[in-house]
């Protein structure tokens, strides 16, 4: 029987009352007393010079407070970057500044060039109107080919436009090249990984405070991790010491990536709240966020794998233009390097490989982490190129997989590209994939099909993904500016309730049940008695948040230290109280007991005794019962899993319909099935999207054509069908507590090869090889027209 | 300013507004229901979904002084009288039919109107109604499943009732 508590049970999710009942918080719902209205002038061209720039009219305009551009801002700070990557030669990447008002040029089509600050958010508009902001235009830098090639610079000390160029494993060039021309087979593909826009459907927004009394800033802002906001902006930006800045990131409506960042709006609105001495709200419309959100992918690469005559990998090759934008937004340089080539083994045993990424500086919005952040490029590439190799060896797509899979026997497994998996089965969750996606009754499926003048395609992928990002000092050897544990403080109150308060951030992922779920199942008591508290850090102790499907398995791991830690302190407090000793009392179900006895004392009777410490042992402990921990991961974890897709291809049109999507995950242990499910959903619908539907596109102006919800295709209910989930295949975590893998992710990373392959496996009969994304109607025709000529 | 005086919930409301002031932004900013949501500015993402009279409107596509005199519901006035989740929103937190919430307030508004105008939606009729509005966490799956149990419910208890 299903638990209805603790590890395991699929807890009904306690935040869902507030959300279904529009009681939610999100920053836009917050007013403060006494706010005023900021909006942004953001260039209309997407590179050029600001030959004059005059607010004078603007400013004396109904309602306005004052009118801000980068001549007011020469103390504040450039946005700065996380992560600094090593070129091939040594020398650091480039790191422009990245200015939070342009300074002199405008970058990208968006780039903020003033900022008005008014009584309501129609004069600020109305004002930003009047403002006289002349542009010289410059070429502007668009296709990262011609990018690299020199000609116009997106910075004028960048001559060819290269952030970094990266080779990794350095130390394999050679061997793979010789191995590659030695192969009885090399199967070579180029491919795009389609420029994405995250779009949370909350768009970003930020009010800034200032308490003049007090000299404290408070922003409240949609942030996946608010202490690295107060990081990021007070040390580098605004110089605010921390104690004098709160960030508080309240309800946020979902981020998958793209509210990681540190971004211009927060600062100036913490900035100008002072300046004007009024609290300053700012809220992005949908236009403004996909001109100034953070993109995703955007990868050109190409992909050679070597095989003998049996079909055994024996090296890869891949070479990867990857765009960055106009600036590095924070995590951008680690996102096409560090969690990109380090997932090219894949699952398999690949014995040699090597890749150079090219960064490119192009005119257009940064681009950064979303949802899988490298990991969605390494599988594309490499689930596309492994399908192509069975069409051309003539091996089935399964059968060619499954001899290359690493072995079960194999973990832990060192890959030749620097991470060492720690546990796996891949023949697993193939197996399992293809029971439930019933692909032995594909025959007959496809009969009908044809039959109806379609075509139907079945597509396999399988993915492997490095999760619970990330031991520091591994981190910090790659690049990262940062640490990359998390913390957690476990409060028990006197009456024995406990609140926890977490690093990690919740945006949809329902931490508050999960949480309280493994709290719960640890300490024997009611879900009910556990309250979970994020998203601010005047009441969490450090955290650095939520991505990298990291939540669970650090975040978690954190918390269970906690508990742990104050199981430990209670057991001590039980003994004393039940004048044995401590080694002799056992805790189970919210009891302590002397083992072997009837003699017990409550958790309750503890908790009291912790803060009533009239009968206690106070030379040996201290009173209260409150325990904080840093959890810092050993390695990363690998969740993997097979998704088998199938797909009708009308040939007339060029329509995909997704007839069945099955995902088999390997998650390692799960807390909450209901939740994790929901994950999955999540990123199949979001990797589905990428592979039909998304695209940021970008005409030779720099002009972002498709800005907006009637020209950029999210996946709405009818694109989309049921899906079939699985996560019993469960190798755990060897190194954290819970034995937990993370799911944020994975179906994002699975879906698009599975259905990219579903695809081509439909249209191979008439000569078709390879369509890039998205598989929009008119690509398909286009293929089919193609291949017919 | 002119005013404007409707009702919201059940209740009379009224406010100044300007002429291009719409409803959702009279509902969040002049009356302080902030359950209704602003997802985007070309009335894609249904976010704003509320009822006027017996149908389901984008809030953001209609000005606030249209509505003089109209009965509108929002998110906040779907509850029991008593306080406890309505048939679907109880649905939507048994089946998992919300992750961030964001697009919730506009699934229930635009669900409960599917279900008044049809008893016993397919899937197919259920996505094909959900066009206009856009979820990026769920997949639709759960939101899907959510509104097939409702629908469910609501039937048997129309059934007990008579």
């Amino acid at each position: 029987m299903p638990k209805d508590q603790g590890i395991g049970a699929s807890s009904k999710r306690r935040e869902d009352i507030r959300f279904l009942t529009g009681k939610g918080q999100y920053t836009d719902d917050i007013n403060r007393p006494g706010q005023a209205y900021a909006y942004f002038l953001r260039s209309d061209v997407a590179h050029g010079r600001i030959i004059r720039l005059d607010t004078d009219v603007a400013a004396a305009s109904a309602g306005v407070l004052s009118i801000l551009t980068a001549k007011d801002l020469e103390a504040v700070g450039g946005v700065p970057c996380g992560w600094q990557v090593t070129d091939k030669n040594g020398e650091p990447m480039k790191e422009p500044k990245h200015p939070i008002l342009a300074e002199g040029k405008v970058r990208h089509v968006g780039d903020p060039i003033a900022v008005v600050i008014a009584e309501t958010l129609a004069a600020a508009r109305d004002a930003a109107e009047a403002i006289e902001c002349e542009i010289e235009e410059l070429p502007a830098v668009i296709g990262m080919e011609t990018a690299i090639q020199g000609g116009a610079t997106v910075h004028d000390d960048i001559a060819d436009n290269l952030c970094f160029d990266w080779e990794f494993v350095a130390e394999n060039k050679t061997a793979v090249d010789e191995a590659l021309a030695s192969a009885h087979h090399v199967t070579a593909l180029e491919l795009v990984n389609n420029r994405l826009v995250a779009n949370p459907m909350e768009p970003r927004a930020a009010i800034g405070e200032y308490d003049a009394a007090r000299d404290e800033h408070t922003l409240f802002t949609t942030s996946q991790n608010p202490h690295v906001i107060r990081l990021l902006m007070g040390a580098f930006v605004l110089s605010i010491p921390e104690h004098k800045l709160r960030v508080v990131a309240p309800d946020v409506g979902g981020g998958f990536g793209t509210k990681i960042y540190h971004y211009a709006e927060e600062a100036l609105v913490t900035w100008a709240a002072k300046h004007v001495g009024r609290p300053v709200k700012w809220t992005a419309d949908r236009t403004e966020a996909f001109l100034s959100d953070a993109q995703g992918r955007d990868h050109v690469t190409k992909i050679e794998l070597g095989m003998d005559a049996d079909g055994n990998f024996l090296a890869l090759r891949c070479s990867t233009l990857a765009n960055m934008g106009a600036y590095l937004s924070t995590f951008a340089p680690c996102v096409p390097t560090w969690l990109h080539g380090t997932l090219l083994a894949g699952n398999y045993k690949t014995p040699l490989i090597f890749t150079n990424v090219k960064a490119v500086f192009t005119n257009t919005v940064p681009v950064d982490a979303y949802r899988g952040a490298g990991r969605p490029e390494a599988t594309y590439q490499l689930e596309r190129v492994i399908d192509k190799a069975a069409r051309e060896m003539g091996i089935e797509p399964v059968e060619l997989r499954r001899r290359n899979f690493i072995q079960p026997t194999q973990f832990p497994y060192a890959t030749p590209v620097a991470v060492e998996y720690d546990t796996g089965n891949y023949d697993a969750t193939m197996d399992k994939a293809l029971q439930i996606s019933d692909s032995a009754g594909f025959a007959a499926r496809k009969e009908a099909t044809e039959a109806a003048g379609k075509r139907r395609g079945l597509g396999i992928a399988s993915y492997i993904e490095a999760c619970g990002i990330a031991p520091s000092s591994l981190v910090g050897a790659l690049g990262a500016r940062a640490g990359l544990y998390e913390a957690a403080t476990v409060r028990v109150n006197p009456t024995g309730s406990i609140a926890v308060m977490t690093g990690s951030h919740s945006h949809g992922q329902g931490h508050e049940t999960t949480f309280a779920q493994v709290v719960a199942e640890m300490l024997g008591c009611d879900e009910g008695q556990v309250d979970i508290v994020h998203g601010d850090t005047s009441k969490i102790p450090f955290g650095m948040g939520t991505y990298g499907s990291r939540s669970l398995a650090v975040g978690g791991s954190a918390i269970v230290k906690s508990v742990e830690k104050i199981v430990a302190k209670a057991k001590k407090i039980a003994a004393h109280l039940l004048e044995a000793a401590e080694g002799d009392v056992t805790f189970e179900n919210g009891q302590f007991t002397v083992a072997g006895t009837d003699r017990s004392v409550s958790w309750g009777d503890v908790a009291l005794a912790a803060y009533v410490p009239h009968n206690y042992p106070i030379e040996e402990i201290e009173p209260g019962l409150e325990e904080t921990s840093f959890y810092d991961p050993a390695n990363f974890t690998y969740p993997a899993g097979a998704y088998v897709c199938e797909v009708e291809v009308d040939p007339e049109t060029g329509v995909v319909s997704v007839e069945n999507f099955t995902a088999a995950d390997d998650f390692g242990n799960v807390v909450n099935p209901m939740i994790v499910e929901g994950q999955v959903h999540g990123g199949l619908a979001q990797g589905i999207g990428q592979a039909m539907l998304e695209a940021a596109v970008y005409d030779e102006s720099g002009q972002l054509a498709s800005a907006s919800y009637m020209d950029y295709a999210m996946p709405r209910a009818g694109d989309l069908p049921m899906f079939k989930v699985d996560h019993s295949c469960v190798t755990p975590c060897t190194h954290n507590p819970l034995g937990v893998k993370g799911c944020g992710e994975a179906g994002a990373i699975g879906s698009p090869p599975a259905l990219v392959n579903a695809v081509i496996d439909a249209l191979a009969p008439i000569g078709v090889t390879h369509i890039d994304m998205p598989l929009t109607p008119s690509r398909v025709w286009r293929a089919i027209q193609n291949a017919k000529a | 300013m002119p005013t404007v005086n409707m009702t919201v919930n059940g209740k009379p409301v009224s406010g100044e507004v300007e002429g291009r002031t719409l409803l959702v932004q009279f509902l969040r900013e002049t009356i302080g229901l902030t359950g209704t949501h602003v997802g985007c500015d070309t009335s894609q993402c249904g976010a704003c979904v509320v009822h006027i009279g017996d149908d389901s409107v984008k809030s953001c596509t209609v000005f606030a002084q249209a509505c003089q005199d109209a009965d509108v519901t929002t998110i906040e006035g779907m509850a029991n009288a008593d306080g406890s989740l309505c048939v679907l929103q109880a649905a939507f937190q048994e089946h998992h039919g919300l992750q961030c919430g964001f697009c919730t307030p506009g699934m229930i508004m635009s669900a409960s109107d599917l279900l008044a105008k049809n008893a016993d939606p397919t899937e197919s009729e259920i996505r094909s109604w959900l066009e206009g509005n856009i979820c990026r966490c769920t997949g639709y799956h759960n939101i899907v499943k959510a509104i097939q149990a409702a629908a469910a419910t609501m039937r048997g208890q129309q059934i007990a009732a008579q």
